[in-house]
């Protein structure tokens, strides 16, 4: 009997969701409306995990029955997992790899990549230094690349105007998707970077170690410049139109290039047959701008949330 | 210089290098303490050990994390107890000098190094992958208890050598049989210290994150536990987790946590130093 009146649910929900965009606010309310019950599995990327959480707290207000234990095991391990069907949504800091999406296809999963928001890299220099205002991306990379190792050791080297003191680097352990984003987007391939910096998976602590240091430069996600702004001074990354200090406005429209990212959940095909996940994943795009923005990462523009939606809503009708 | 007196000088120079390490570490103790409590006591209140996590820090509380970690250590407790005490016994009481207990005993030494880590991904294969119990507190606590039983085992084989061969030898002499000797008059004697070491494995345990990381402890969970097949997160996860967001109110968190998980690790020493002392006042020979 439970079961019967659970799939009635699901295609109810299902018919709601597949009207078209038009309806969107009666398919949200509809759903709203109904209680589901069971279990929603999340893990992935621990950049969007304060998102997924906040949207896992806010769904538990609307559905108190419906379970959502929210993990952050990384980008990578959250695949392994969504490729093992142990998960339901992949937070995800980068898009899925070639070799992950080849695994998806060979098994059969279908899944839905859907944008929940933005992230920028910061570039920031500790408050004492008074003479790094704006970098190059070549600059940047001139830093950064596997090249430099040992041999950049002094700002004059890198610009011939900064001065002649060395160079401390701060910047995400390999094991996290901002050092995949970060040493793609200034060094060409993923990966390539220098030996020679402080490397840490806890972002304050590259903060505190930046922040005390006037020859020191580190980059982290936004969000933890925001946090300490009194300690930190963020440098303008010119990327051959003149230099762009990340804000807001420049993340969404991507002048701020190429440290602007987007990050992803990614819904298995499987579980987006049970109407809890429906429901949630629609109430996740509904939300996630306002909550985006509440844990320091910047908001999608309402287009673009719409987009994702329409987009959902094919992905499920291609299920049927 | 007289030769006594050079050895009494060499004498104070160790006392006072004694002296020095054990400032050096009780210092760095109560430095660390400080800093903890006085970044986290006050936001300690009844709220925060009934709430759930959230992303407001101020609104976080947690509540899954402190239930996780007792249903945790319970389960621990309950797989490892037995287990250990019996191996314990079996080494010291049954198997002498035999070829297959000395390869038990290499075998054990080396399991009581292996980091824990390994011991996550021992869990993650064995009892979530293969016997199917998927990202439960049951497939946690197996993995603990794996890691501390070495420890329990070493502690019990400790305890029971304690005891004089004298009494072994007069219940033999009352007509008493191996076992009748080990209920009656072994395991009573020794008891204080099995329990001491039960006790210290199991704050160890409390502890433990890499593990559980490895084996499905989560980071947000706004449900408590109702049974080992439940999904669950674990205090040390929880502060983790707090430490690694930007905004300096979850800094506070964390260390409200860190106190309420060194609350829990000096309770259950205190309790084990309290039975120990019970055991061996009550053991008379």
């Amino acid at each position: 009997m439970k079961k019967l009146i659970l799939s009635a649910l699901a295609l109810t929900t299902l018919f709601a969701c597949g009207g078209g965009s038009t309806n969107d606010a009666t398919s949200a309310n509809d759903s709203t409306a109904t209680s589901l019950s069971g279990s929603i599995q999340i893990d992935g990327s621990s950049t969007v995990f304060p998102i997924s959480e906040a949207v896992a707290e806010e769904f538990r207000a609307v559905q108190p029955d419906v379970k959502v234990p929210t993990g952050q095991s990384g980008t990578g391990g959250g695949f392994k997992k969504f490729i093992r069907s142990e998960i339901d949504i992949c937070d995800a800091s980068r898009p899925i790899k070639k070799g992950e999406a080849h695994e998806c296809d060979s098994l059969n999963i279908k899944y839905v990549e859907l944008e929940v928001a933005k992230d920028g890299l910061a570039i920031v220099v500790s408050k004492e230094n008074t003479w790094l205002k704006d970098i190059t991306v070549a600059e940047l990379k001139m830093l950064w690349e596997s090249a430099a190792q040992g041999k950049i050791t002094k700002w004059n080297q890198v610009r011939k105007t900064w001065p002649n003191e060395p160079i401390k680097l701060f910047g995400a352990g390999t094991a996290s998707g901002t050092f995949d984003y970060f040493t793609e987007a200034i060094n060409g391939k993923q990966g390539d970077c220098r030996g020679d910096y402080t490397a840490s998976e806890d972002d304050n602590v590259l903060v505190q170690g930046v922040s005390t240091d006037k020859n020191a430069l580190a980059f982290f996600g936004l969000a933890y410049y925001e946090a300490s702004k009194d300690k930190l001074n963020l440098v303008a990354v010119d990327n051959g139109a003149g230099a762009i200090l990340p804000t807001t406005e420049t993340v969404m429209n991507g002048t701020y290039a190429p440290l602007a990212r987007p990050l992803f959940i990614y819904v298995n095909g499987n579980a987006a047959k049970r109407a809890e996940v429906v429901t949630f994943t629609n109430f996740y795009l509904d939300k996630a701008s306002a909550l985006a923005q509440e844990v320091g990462y910047i908001a999608l523009t309402p287009e673009k949330i719409t987009e994702q939606k329409t987009k959902f809503e094919a992905f499920l009708k291609e299920l049927k | 210089m007289i030769n006594s007196e050079k050895n009494r000088l060499k004498d104070k120079a160790f006392q006072y290098f004694g002296l020095g390490c054990t400032i050096l570490g009780l210092l760095v103790l109560a430095v660390f303490l400080g800093d903890i409590i006085m970044k986290g006591i006050g936001r300690i209140d009844w709220d925060f050990l009934t709430s759930f996590p959230s992303m407001r820090a101020k609104k976080a509380g947690i509540l899954s994390a402190w239930v996780g970690t007792l249903w945790m250590l319970g389960l621990t407790a309950f797989i490892s107890i037995p287990i250990g005490i019996g191996a314990g016994i079996y080494f010291e009481e049954y198997a002498k000098k035999s070829r297959l207990a000395n390869l038990l005993e290499i075998n054990l030494a080396n399991l009581a190094g292996v980091p824990s880590i390994i011991y996550g991904l021992l869990g993650l294969e064995i009892f979530v992958r293969s016997m199917g119990m998927g990202t439960s507190l049951l497939a946690g606590a197996c993995t603990l208890a794996l890691l501390i039983l070495p420890i329990i085992i070493v502690s019990t084989r400790e305890a029971l050598r304690a005891v004089p061969n004298s009494i072994r030898q007069a219940s033999y002499g009352m007509g008493a049989n191996t076992w009748q000797t080990i209920w009656h008059q072994v395991l009573p004697a020794s008891m204080g210290g099995i329990l001491t070491g039960i006790i210290l494995s199991l704050s160890r345990a409390i502890g433990e994150t890499a593990p559980l990381i490895v084996t499905g402890a989560l980071a947000y969970v706004a449900f408590v536990p109702s049974g080992p097949m439940d999904q669950y997160t674990v205090m040390p996860m929880q502060i983790f987790n707090w430490i690694s967001r930007p905004q300096q109110d979850f800094q506070v968190n964390a260390a409200a946590g860190i106190i309420i998980l060194l609350c829990i690790t000096f309770l259950l020493n205190g309790i084990a130093v309290f039975l120990r002392n019970r055991w061996q006042k009550k053991v008379k020979w």
